[in-house]
């Protein structure tokens, strides 16, 4: 029985999902859009093949978008969210041995019988998942994972390779890495890859090969690991439990500027609504509220920023409990005469909800706030997002994301489910 | 960056629908016979979705598959389902879905039908951009 680890990479994965569930976009130009419809965040093949860049803003591709009849959709996390759920749970069906990387990209301790070859596992994997889910992977298939990043980086440019690439054979290994800039290699980056230039160092192939003493000098243990890595020696084992995240943060531009303090609080709401609601799928309270303000920074106008930090007696994860604490922050740093641009809530301290400390006063009202809370989250999910909501949050505000061109919510809306005659 | 995911749904599959499978009284000092009988509510969720990961909904438009699926119906796709001859699938061809009954003939051509007579059966032919989406495993009318 072989052992491997192998990356899987969800294509062009945002564009992929849109496919899934409108097969008009296959073979056309689709691009998808940044929160608030800005910048390009995932192009078709097609749409890469027009020179649209990854981050142009949409403003200054406009041209070559009506030109080519280019399909744009702004972003719809709750689709792409729920597909990269899908996927994880098909790695699943392979190995025990997951672990999530982003959104799109995952590591898998894969096993293979003495009669299956690690390619043939790898097609298998694809064929599946593709099949289940509707979303293309190409897999790269290695000892170490940054053997592995090598290959599947490979399949991307080979299309023989059919997006598969077992890369375990040590021959192999050394043409491919021959063939791989240096500063693509998983871990170097631009910064390293200069540095590697200079002493000669541009292949991946001349890193394996590199005196190891050499670059522990230069690029300290972080070199010395991915060396040991491109030789072949596992260095970075699978993380199968995710850490549970410290912090989170919800904040945005604005799409027009905001003078007045009433608007700002709506803003502070939304954000604060949506941080809470993410802590309490992930059974996450805060014992820490910091909030934000800035107005725009790249112009003319008088320029002033601030922020406030809250230490909370007891950590909580009640929306109600946190509004009212936000709400205090803003009134606390808000001056007036200034146009803001953005504002932002962040929840830090975070501590697993099941061991809240009991309160000395009060238990019996933070009680019935999370009771009301876990209901106000299933309607939310039930129905759609702020189905039901707190006052101080009312709907299409201009601080929420704006997202003209997004597609249905196919999978988390009952009213949005695809619609076929 | 700090809203690049806003919304994970995790899969619920404990829908609180649910009937005891067998309801007694309990007399009182005697043990209920029928206690090491109930095996747990049913859950349509649970028993009717085989592949949570790969099951998708569909909402049904057209009428060319009435009188077996109405117009409005709410289908239950199975991705991961292996489908068959007499199966009634999502399609795709081309740029397009529908809802049929796919036909295998022995001769290996494919044919997809409507149940409806006012609709014309279509021949899968190479070149057609062929595929079957999904199983529709069931469908859900209101009444």
């Amino acid at each position: 029985m072989a052992q491997a680890i192998a990356i899987v990479n969800a294509n062009e994965f945002y564009v992929s999902c849109e496919r899934v569930f409108d097969p008009g976009l296959l073979g056309r130009p689709v691009v998808v859009l940044s929160n608030n419809d800005g910048c390009i965040i995932s192009r078709s093949r097609e749409a890469r093949a027009l020179n649209l860049t990854m981050g142009a803003p949409l403003f200054k591709v406009q041209d070559i978008v009506e030109a080519n009849d280019v399909a744009v959709f702004s972003s719809n996390y709750q689709l792409y969210g729920d597909l990269s759920l899908r996927l994880v749970e098909a790695f699943y069906e392979f190995t025990p041995d997951v672990e999530v990387y982003s959104i799109d990209e995952a590591f898998l301790g894969l096993e293979t019988h003495p009669d299956q070859s690690f390619r043939d596992y790898g097609l298998e994997i694809k064929a599946k998942v593709y099949q289940w889910t509707g979303v293309p992977c190409s897999l790269g298939i290695s000892q170490t994972k940054t053997l592995s990043k090598v290959a599947q980086r490979f399949t991307k440019k080979h299309a023989a390779a059919q997006g598969v690439l077992d890369l375990t054979d040590q021959a192999d290994q050394t043409s491919v890495l021959e063939e791989t800039p240096v500063e693509d290699v998983w871990g170097v980056g631009p910064a390293y890859g200069k540095l590697l230039a200079g002493a000669g160092i541009t292949t991946a192939r001349q890193l394996r090969d590199a005196d190891r003493r050499w670059v522990r000098r230069r690029m300290i243990v972080v070199g010395a690991r991915i060396v040991e890595e491109l030789r072949g020696i596992s260095c970075l084992p699978l993380e199968r439990c995710p850490q549970a995240r410290k912090s989170v943060t919800c904040s945005r531009s604005f799409g027009v500027l905001v003078e007045f303090i009433e608007e700002l609080r709506e803003a502070v709401a939304v954000y604060t609504t949506k941080a809470a609601e993410r802590r309490r799928r992930a059974r996450l309270a805060a014992g820490v509220v910091r909030i934000f303000v800035s107005t725009n920074r790249f112009s003319a106008d008088p320029q002033y920023s601030n922020s406030v930090t809250f230490e909370l007696a007891y950590a909580t994860d009640s929306t109600e409990e946190l509004l009212a604490w936000t709400r205090k922050a803003l009134e606390r740093i808000y001056r007036p005469g200034y146009r803001y641009k953005k504002a932002g809530v962040m929840l830090n301290h975070l501590t697993p909800a099941d061991e809240l400390t009991t309160r000395l006063f009060g238990d019996e009202r933070f009680e019935r706030s999370r009771r009301l809370m876990k209901a106000v989250d299933e309607i939310n999910r039930k129905f759609g997002r702020d189905t039901v909501r707190f006052d101080a949050v009312r709907p299409g505000g201009r601080w929420e994301t704006k997202c003209l061109r997004r597609s249905r919510r196919y999978t988390t809306c009952l009213n949005e489910v695809l619609r076929i005659a | 960056m700090g809203d690049s995911v806003a919304g994970i749904y995790l899969p619920r599959r404990a829908a609180k629908l649910a009937r005891p499978l067998v309801a007694w009284r309990v007399p009182a000092g005697f043990p209920s016979p029928a206690q090491d009988e109930i095996e747990g509510r049913i859950d349509l969720n649970r028993d009717l979705i085989k592949h949570p990961l790969a099951t998708f909904y569909v909402r049904v438009e057209g009428d060319s598959m009435e009188p077996r699926i109405h117009a409005g119906a709410l289908l239950v796709v199975d991705r991961m389902a292996e489908t068959k001859d007499g199966d009634v699938v999502i399609a795709r061809v081309g740029s397009e879905f529908m809802v049929k009954r796919l036909c295998i003939e022995a001769d290996g051509s494919v044919w997809l039908l409507s149940e409806n007579p006012a609709y014309a059966p279509v021949q899968v032919t190479e070149g057609l951009g062929f595929e079957v989406w999904g199983k529709v495993m069931y469908s859900i009318h209101r009444h």
